[in-house]
């Protein structure tokens, strides 16, 4: 069983904390197929939020395939994450290399490019979420 | 979505003064619902017409598709906290687990006595020798243990340390979870909101200035900032609820469902907190963007 914890000041919503941190602990190996999470009236009980808010999270998990309800015993992980792997990371991280090299030579500086990227991510993210 | 309360122009005058003056709302089912607002925006009037402490002057008010107060039958269907949390400081906490059996039909003397168990309340104490937690925890037992279909509390961590607030709210939490019981509790504290409430609602004068589901207000809100800018120039898409500029920089909180896409924005998520204050803002100076007199750079 995992515990989870909440940071209020990073802005990021409290069901999306609860689903990186499933997430996290399957990436890790914390977490393993047939693990049970901890019922929406545990975490209420120590985090104090609202108990919508982890059926939230745990249907987000769900539709991911990651666990699964059982009903009047709670909720089951039934799929693991596979840590990302290194080859795919690298891959990435050069073709990022040479877009921040063009962007650089076209005179863009380090602000310019952060608030590209970060519209990019905020576009890219928003289309998924919807 | 249904109903649990529901208001139409109400009002409640104390003989010239109006605590509540045409307030029209309306409360959905199964939630947890925060209610917000200034001192004397009439939130208390409001909870007490709700439980049926109090008449309305003008206007309805319909409660769980009933009447406040209108005989045993709607007064079960209501549990109320009030202010202060309030209890009787000569009985002790058996003695109020027993009125609350005699004077309560639908009265679940095994919940009640479970939750003062696992409060580590000693059942013979006096309640006027509790300390302030356990004395809210004390009237939160006797509210849910009638087993309401809607839970009113007034304020009830206001008057709480930092560690009875954070127990009582794990409390509440947990009897969300196990029953099925519509909340509605009144707090300036809205970090606190923030984390256990689904639904808000900002009372100003009486009025709902802001009502709705937490996340798609916390979703639907951003912070803008950038190089200032008239706010007539920003697209029709974005609404203004507050703004502030310096000769150099403009700073916008906009309501928007369009993903924010020109670049020249830094965008920042907006806490309930910052949201609330903003409207309460907005109440106070109801055009922002619309005075003459900005410079306009774009």
């Amino acid at each position: 069983m995992i515990e989870f914890q909440l940071d209020t000041a990073s802005g990021v919503a409290t069901y999306l904390q609860l689903v990186q941190q499933v997430r996290q602990a399957l990436q890790l190996g914390i977490l393993e197929p047939g693990d049970q999470l901890p019922t929406a009236q545990q975490v209420v009980a120590k985090l104090a939020i609202n108990p919508n808010t982890v059926l939230k999270a745990y249907r987000d998990l769900e539709r991911e395939g990651l666990v699964r309800p059982r009903p009047g015993q709670g909720t089951f992980i039934v799929r693991t994450l596979p840590r990302s792997d290194p080859a795919v990371q690298g891959r990435f991280l050069a073709s990022m290399t040479a877009w921040l090299r063009k962007a650089r030579a076209a005179g863009l500086g380090p602000d310019d490019i952060e608030a590209i990227y970060r519209t990019a991510v905020r576009n890219t993210f928003a289309e998924g979420a919807a | 979505m249904t109903a649990v309360i529901e208001t139409n122009g109400l009002g409640k005058q104390y003989g010239r003064q109006w605590a509540l003056r045409d307030c029209t709302l309306r409360v959905p089912e199964g939630k947890v619902v925060g209610l917000v607002g200034p001192n004397g925006a009439g939130k208390t009037t409001l909870l007490n017409l709700t439980a049926g402490l109090l008449a309305p002057t003008c206007g309805s008010i319909t409660v769980l598709a009933g009447h406040p107060g209108d005989g045993p039958a709607q007064l079960e269907k209501v549990g109320f906290v009030a202010q202060d949390t309030p209890a009787y400081a000569g009985l002790s906490v058996a003695k109020h687990l027993l009125m609350g059996s005699y004077l309560n039909a639908n009265w679940n003397q095994e919940l009640a006595r479970d939750r003062i168990d696992q409060l580590g309340l000693d059942p013979r104490q006096k309640a006027g020798s509790l300390s302030g937690g356990q004395r809210a925890q004390l009237a939160l037992t006797m509210a849910i243990a009638k087993q309401p279909a809607l839970l009113l509390l007034d304020e009830p961590v206001a008057s709480l340390d930092p560690l009875a607030r954070r127990e009582f709210l794990q409390g509440l939490m947990e009897i969300v979870a196990k029953h099925e019981v519509s909340v509605v509790l009144s707090s300036h504290l809205i970090a606190d909101l923030e984390r256990v409430c689904d639904y808000l609602v900002l009372l100003v004068a009486s009025h709902v200035q802001l009502a709705g589901e937490v996340t798609e207000l916390l979703a639907t809100h951003q912070r803008l900032s950038g190089a200032r800018r008239d706010p007539r120039s920003l697209p029709s898409s974005h609404e203004v609820i507050e703004e502030s500029h310096t000769d150099k920089q403009s700073t916008f909180l906009v309501r928007t469902d369009q993903p924010i896409l020109d670049p020249a924005w830094t965008v920042k998520p907006v806490t309930l907190d910052e949201l609330v204050l903003a409207y309460m803002g907005q109440a106070r100076n109801p055009s922002p963007g619309r005075r003459p007199g900005l410079g306009v750079v774009s």
